[in-house]
């Protein structure tokens, strides 16, 4: 099994309206692979029912070779879904959170898995604090450890970063570069350009309810507009002086 | 059922660290059994006679309306859930997905439970006395269990369905209000003819007499059959909408 998921002409209608017409894509096991779209080009939708969460109306989905719609059950024990907002339980501690997901998916050892967690997404300080006290940017770690419970094969990331400051968009971007060559195969959707240029292996455009380009970044280069030579003076953009202000430039590459 | 076990744990923490939520829901019955008691309780007995013992009287309405704010609280649960994604983690998990809803049931349960023992302490206090045995105790508690659930049930719709959180928990006002229509402060003979035949054949009235008679050592007679018919049908009827809502969510 070489695809950790395949699309083949999926279709998903709300009432009257097409949002998925016709998606084709494959993701292969063990890569980032970006879902670059506007809003409402229909990413959410695709995630959702690539985790199960929603039915298709057409085509064939298969996430670590079973059938989304035939074999719900099996894929979900395959998969994590970190969804558009950050699904933590703000009552409960970052360790807690960690230990629940772990007990609903009978992990052995749950208390050894949070401890390990927290360490590698940076919680351990924060882990016996209320998730509700974190910081945007902490939530969605604890957000993304939590998906990482079990070690599933598959995980989903929906907008990882829509609504994080700057630091704290940084600091999910660090924290999915990392997942990279763990052998999770992670797909993710985002709107913003850079982000897919940060952390994908390869890239799929979805516009208006269909992908209208797929390959690597070098691919997508090679495609569409000819390189050109100019020379131009370079001013600072504001994320970069941003960042030199408050001395963070130097993590994010 | 080891799952349901884990999602109820979450919540109950939920509550353990937000006393204030049962407190609230405490306070607002016993103010108004305190008022029903020391403003009206006077005027009532002079009707009533005075061999009766009006706290007992009003009590069973005052649970009643204690579990209907109680089960506000259920629906905001489910709402805040809901929009914060949890329920979309749960049911993307390889879990029961109904043991999701079934950890709030239960919760629902048990908070509402622990506000019901706050209130008969208070009443307690305030001067209520049974000579009711062990069954009629279990029979009471059994009553207050089944009311809970079917109108947790209710709960469960505007839960998923609202818009807002405001939204989520205003229903509650409706099932607040019917123990005034009924015969849970005074009797109904002294209401005029529609009131009174409302009063009389809706589900508060049969369930408010069968713990009345339960805690005063009474023969419970057909009120009993009434009040657990009532709380059935509420039940299967909500049960299945609140499925059904369920499922065209997820």
């Amino acid at each position: 099994m070489e695809n950790a998921i395949e699309v083949k002409g999926l279709r998903k209608s709300f009432k009257d309206t097409e949002v998925l017409k016709g998606v084709d894509f494959e993701v292969r096991q063990g890569e980032i692979f970006a879902l670059l779209g506007s809003n409402g080009a229909g990413k959410t939708t695709t995630v959702n029912i690539l985790s199960t969460l929603m039915k298709s109306d057409e085509g064939t989905i298969q996430v670590c070779g079973f059938d989304v719609s035939r074999q719900p059950g099996k894929v979900r024990e395959h998969i994590s879904l970190t969804g558009q907002f950050a699904a933590v339980d703000e009552v409960l501690t970052g360790r807690e959170n960690i230990l629940l997901i772990a007990k609903l998916r009978s992990v052995p050892k749950p208390a050894q898995v949070a401890d390990e967690l927290l360490k590698r997404f940076g919680l351990t300080e924060a882990g016996n604090k209320r998730a509700g006290t974190y910081s945007g940017g902490m939530k969605r770690r604890l957000d993304i450890a939590m998906s990482l419970v079990g070690a599933p094969a598959v995980t989903f990331l929906d907008e990882p970063t829509t609504g994080l400051d700057p630091e704290g968009r940084l600091e999910v971007w660090k924290t999915v570069k990392e997942l990279a060559g763990s052998g999770v195969t992670v797909l993710l959707t985002t709107q913003y350009l850079d982000e897919a240029e940060q952390l994908a292996d390869r890239i799929a455009i979805l516009n208006e309810g269909k992908i209208i380009a797929n390959g690597t970044l070098e691919e997508l280069k090679k495609m569409f507009p000819p390189a050109k030579r100019e020379c131009i003076e370079k001013q600072p953009t504001l994320e970069e002086i941003f960042l030199a202000i408050i001395g963070k430039g130097g993590q994010i590459k | 059922m080891n799952n349901t076990g884990v999602l109820t744990g979450r919540l109950m923490k939920h509550i353990l660290r937000s006393p204030d939520t049962i407190i609230t829901v405490a306070l607002m019955p016993i103010a108004m059994m305190l008022m029903f008691v020391y403003v009206f309780g006077g005027a009532v007995k002079m009707s009533m006679g005075a061999n009766v013992n009006y706290i007992n009287y009003q009590l069973p309405g005052i649970l009643l309306i204690a579990i209907a704010s109680g089960i506000a609280y259920t629906a905001y649960r489910l709402f805040l859930d809901m929009q914060k994604g949890l329920f979309s983690r749960f049911n993307s998990m390889p879990i029961r997905r109904s043991s999701v809803l079934w950890s709030h049931v239960l919760t629902s349960l048990v908070s509402n439970m622990l506000t019901v023992v706050i209130i008969f302490l208070v009443a307690l206090i305030m001067g209520f006395r049974s000579n009711a045995g062990i069954l009629n105790w279990i029979a009471t508690t059994g009553i207050l269990v089944l009311y809970t659930l079917a109108l947790t049930w209710i709960a469960v719709i505007p839960g998923l369905t609202a818009k807002s959180m405001e939204g989520a928990s205003s229903f509650s006002y409706l099932l607040l209000f019917l123990p005034f229509l009924s015969s849970a402060f005074v009797p109904t003979e002294t209401m005029p003819k529609v009131v009174r035949v409302f009063a009389e054949n809706q589900p508060v009235t049969s369930i408010v007499e069968t713990i009345r008679a339960l805690l005063n050592s009474q023969p419970v007679g057909n009120d009993i059959c009434m009040a657990l018919a009532w709380c059935g049908v509420i039940t299967v009827v909500a049960y299945i909408f609140a499925m059904k809502v369920y499922r065209r969510r997820i």
